[in-house]
């Protein structure tokens, strides 16, 4: 960068010699995202890629939500013509691949792209670029497995594939194999950000921000990070091999050969269970947030409440077992994993007393945010309770593949996830925004999703244990399954309409809504620090941390550090437990290498669906992005080090 | 936001340091971490497909020995250079790291030449069985590292002479890439017990 304004140095730092306004000016020029379409492909700042990651989640419950209408519709009276056989298969399958892929694990990550930078008080992301190609990466395969779909090569052999049914001898055709690079898609890109996020956490907090100091949402999504990485690696290895076996004639799950169909599920459900904590810790950790806000009180027991997080991620991992009670596992192992899987009750109780305990002695005010805590308490414990009663091996042999199943997964998701979610879109709407979502809108959205969740999946429970299956694309009317499902459906299109209602409520506040300001609820964590929505920069200065809650802790303002660069990308490292001063880092500009990188990327995983040699072909691109991304672009070598765009 | 209350100066930190204080390091430890886990999952997947057979490697002889024990030795030994590169890099001494990543780079071409060989002695193809599924997936998986670092070394030496290798910034990559290296070595002893020996005395 030559002179500026008179001012003649990329050494400039921030401090006391350097006007706040001025400041301002100088860290907008040097952090900001170019406008026009140019800038919106080569940015790197989490906040876009962050907002983007989550619209494009959003996107995808949505997609999830209308196919999941179809099947309800279908399932609406006795022998329905709505949708045939075989495209229920791809509707369930489909629904299920979505919601679990493209919506749930990337959305929390995508919430922490966004919020974990801004609670630790940094500038950007530990690789930023990476991010970028992470959202990319995802982006390309939700969009391809959609294309595939709506081609009629939708998945078809349920969320999980099991062999021999997704082997190539039942599943002839491509539909399994779009399926199976969805999943090397979306992994790669959540592994991406799990790497990204652990980083982040540990170098890049602000000074002070000790350990103990860390809000528990940034803990629940270090702790998530930790599990995405040793979960997704077994369902990237199940899905080579599948798509191995189905392409290059490899033997893994043909027991002709040696191979067995219980290695899948071996595989998947080591990451298959963990996966569905990698959807709740994220969720528990905005609980917490929301919780300490509305109580105006810091979480009661913050020890125990990281405890209980590290501790359900272990047990998780115990876990995955449970799944596989119907195929006749060893008795003892059978009495182990059924003690195991009811311990998870532990944490999990713990941490809802917990919060309990926090509004009980805060001056909790009843906002939209906190009523879908409140919803999702309620409907996790009766998922909990019906969670418990499948541990048990003789009841789960009973209900095992019917609809008392669907009922249960859908109340622990959907409690457990979709709740916290929403109040999390309520309680961080005005800071990505800056304003205000509506209030009264959002009291009807809460109340329409709460009680037609509860008309759709209750009856579930029943018809469950009136023997109807899951996975059946109609039943007869002798059975006396009508009225049940016709209610389930009736509440589907209740929830329906209370994300409408959402979707509607977003639209008018971004035009309309109350204008936010920098800390709308009076919260205590360093993202209310900053301006709603903050600037490129984040902070103007770095934050001084000296408490759990430092907007609380502290009666004057902020303390702050300075001395960081104005005009280069300079972000500040500090030490892993204590969060020392360490270092002072150079942070990437904006460029279009990852997405380059990204296309690459998808030529090569959409060319192997067809031909082995795409690995190598495909190669040839994906080594050409990869080297413009790392290679040094600026003609003179600066007086202090930079990251290349 | 107008009133500042600054309490302490860092213009002094260093831009750069060595290993756990970067970032790429923690970077690179991240995703050795996603790998080698990834690592670990092919070799329970190998034995639990050994557990399905009566006999083991079934009905056919294990890996011929020669290559495979050269590619150890020949890992092993390249662990000397790879450490010189290292010291030299941290030592921002730029004559020696620009012959240390030429003998990383050369290295590793010898031992992607000795993988070449390795292939064509497993007396067992992907498509016969399990087995053989299991055995050219790990070996293909680690042959994919190796062809990683090799390259990422090939850019890396191109890169040491032009001016762009004067950058302070490189030597941190040289001294990541030879971590990563580490890892690649490291990965390849338990595959060469579990492909090569277990077959042989298990
Ligand atoms: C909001 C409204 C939703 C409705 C009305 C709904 C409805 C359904 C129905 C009817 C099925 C069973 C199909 C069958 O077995 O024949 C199903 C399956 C499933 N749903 Fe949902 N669902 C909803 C939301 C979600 C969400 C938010 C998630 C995940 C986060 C989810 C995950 C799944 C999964 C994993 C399956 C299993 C798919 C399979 O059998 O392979 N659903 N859903
Ligand atoms: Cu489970």
């Amino acid at each position: 960068m030559g002179p500026r304004d008179g001012v003649s140095s990329s050494e400039l730092r921030d401090g006391p010699s350097l006007g706040e306004e001025d400041t301002m000016r100088r860290l907008e020029r040097t952090w900001g995202t170019p406008p026009g379409l140019w800038g919106w492909l080569t940015t790197v700042d989490h906040k876009r890629i962050g907002r983007r990651y989550i619209a494009t989640g959003f996107v995808f419950f949505l997609v999830g939500g209308v196919l999941a209408l179809l099947m309800r519709l279908q399932l609406a009276q006795p022998e329905n013509t709505l949708v045939g056989p075989d495209r229920y298969n791809q509707l369930f399958s489909m629904h299920g691949t979505t919601m679990m892929f493209l919506f749930a694990v990337p959305i929390m990550e995508a919430m922490a792209v966004y919020l974990v930078p801004l609670m630790v008080g940094t500038r950007n992301i530990a690789f930023p670029r990476l991010n970028a190609f992470s959202y990319w990466v995802y982006l390309f395969g939700g969009v391809m497995i959609v294309v595939a779909f709506l081609m009629n090569t939708g998945p078809e052999t349920g969320w999980f594939s099991y062999v021999p049914l997704a082997g190539p001898e039942y599943s002839p055709g491509k539909r399994t194999d779009f399926w199976a690079q969805m999943i090397t898609f979306t992994e790669v890109a959540a592994l991406a950000v799990a790497v990204e996020i652990i980083v982040t956490v540990f170098k890049m907090r602000a000074p002070g921000m000790g350990l103990n100091r860390v809000p528990l949402f940034v803990w629940s999504m270090l702790v998530t990070s930790f599990m995405v990485i040793f979960a997704m690696p077994a369902v990237m290895l199940a899905s080579s091999f599948l798509i191995m076996d189905r392409l290059v004639s490899t033997q893994f799950f043909n027991p002709a050969e040696g191979g067995d169909p219980l290695l899948w599920q071996h595989l998947f459900w080591f990451f298959g269970h963990p996966e569905v904590y990698i959807i709740f810790l994220p969720a528990l950790g905005m609980v917490s947030s929301i919780v300490a806000a509305m109580a105006r009180r810091p979480v009661f027991g913050h020890v125990p409440m990281v405890l209980a997080l590290v501790a359900t991620a272990f047990l998780g991992f115990g876990l995955w077992v449970h799944h596989m009670f119907a195929t006749g596992l060893p008795h003892l192992a059978s009495g182990y994993f059924t003690a195991a899987s009811m311990m998870i009750a532990i944490p999990s109780g713990i941490q809802i007393f917990c919060w309990i305990a926090t509004l009980w002695d805060g001056r909790p005010q009843w906002t939209v945010p906190l009523l879908f805590v409140v919803g999702f308490v309620v409907i996790f414990v009766l998922g909990g309770l019906t969670g418990v009663m499948q541990a048990s091996v003789p009841f789960d042999l009973q209900v095992h593949d019917s609809y008392f199943v669907v009922a249960h997964f859908h109340y622990v998701l959907i409690g457990g996830a979709v709740f916290p979610l929403f109040g999390a879109f309520y309680f961080w709407f005005p800071k990505i925004t800056g304003r205000m979502l509506g209030e009264r809108l959002g009291r009807w959205n809460f109340w329409l999703f709460f009680i037609g969740f509860n008309v759709a999946f209750f009856p579930m429970h029943l018809l469950g244990m009136m023997g109807m299956p899951r996975r059946v694309y109609t039943y007869p009317a002798e059975l006396g399954w009508a009225d049940l499902n016709l209610t389930a459906t009736l509440g589907a299109l209740l929830v329906a309409a209370s994300v409408a209602l959402f979707l509607v409520n977003v639209l008018v506040s971004l035009r309309a809504g109350r204008i936010a300001g920098p800390n709308p609820w009076n919260a205590g964590t360093l993202e209310w620090a900053t301006a709603s929505p903050p600037p490129s920069y984040n902070f103007a200065h770095i934050p001084v941390v000296e408490g759990l809650e430092p907007l609380w802790d502290k009666a004057g303002p902020l303390g702050m550090v300075h001395g960081l660069r104005v005009e280069e990308r300079e972000v500040l490292l500090t030490t892993v437990l204590d969060a020392h001063p360490d270092l002072r880092e150079p942070s990437p500009r904006s460029t279009i290498w990852p997405l380059l990188s990204a296309l690459a990327v998808t030529v090569l995983f959409i060319g192997s669906i067809f031909t082995p040699w795409a690995l190598v072909w495909g190669a040839v691109p994906l080594a050409v992005g990869l080297v413009g991304w790392f290679w040094p672009k600026r003609r003179h070598v600066p007086p202090e080090p930079v990251v290349e765009s | 936001m107008s009133e500042r209350h600054f309490v302490r100066d860092l213009s002094d930190l260093p831009t750069h340091g060595h290993g756990p204080s970067n970032l790429t390091w923690w970077g690179t430890m991240g995703f050795m971490l996603i790998e080698g886990f990834a690592f670990v999952l092919a070799g329970f997947t190998y034995l639990y497909i050994m557990m399905q057979f009566r006999h083991w490697p079934p009905g056919m002889p294990p890996p011929d020995l020669t290559w495979g024990t050269l590619m150890t030795a020949a890992l092993l030994l390249s662990l000397v250079p790879n450490v010189w590169a290292k010291r030299v890099a941290e030592a921002s001494d730029l004559r020696g790291t620009r012959r240390a990543v030429l003998v990383m780079l050369a290295v590793g071409l010898v031992t992607l030449g000795i993988r070449g060989f390795e292939f064509t002695v497993l007396n067992a193809l992907w498509d016969s069985n399990a087995y053989g599924s299991i055995l050219w997936t790990i070996l293909g998986l680690h042959t994919v590292h190796l062809l990683t670092d090799v390259g990422d070394t090939a850019v890396l030496a191109v890169l040491m002479f032009t001016r762009h290798g004067k950058d302070p910034r490189r030597m941190g990559d040289v001294t990541d890439n030879a971590l990563y290296w580490n890892f690649v070595v490291g990965a390849w002893v338990p595959i060469y017990a579990l492909l090569y020996l277990v077959p042989r005395f298990a």
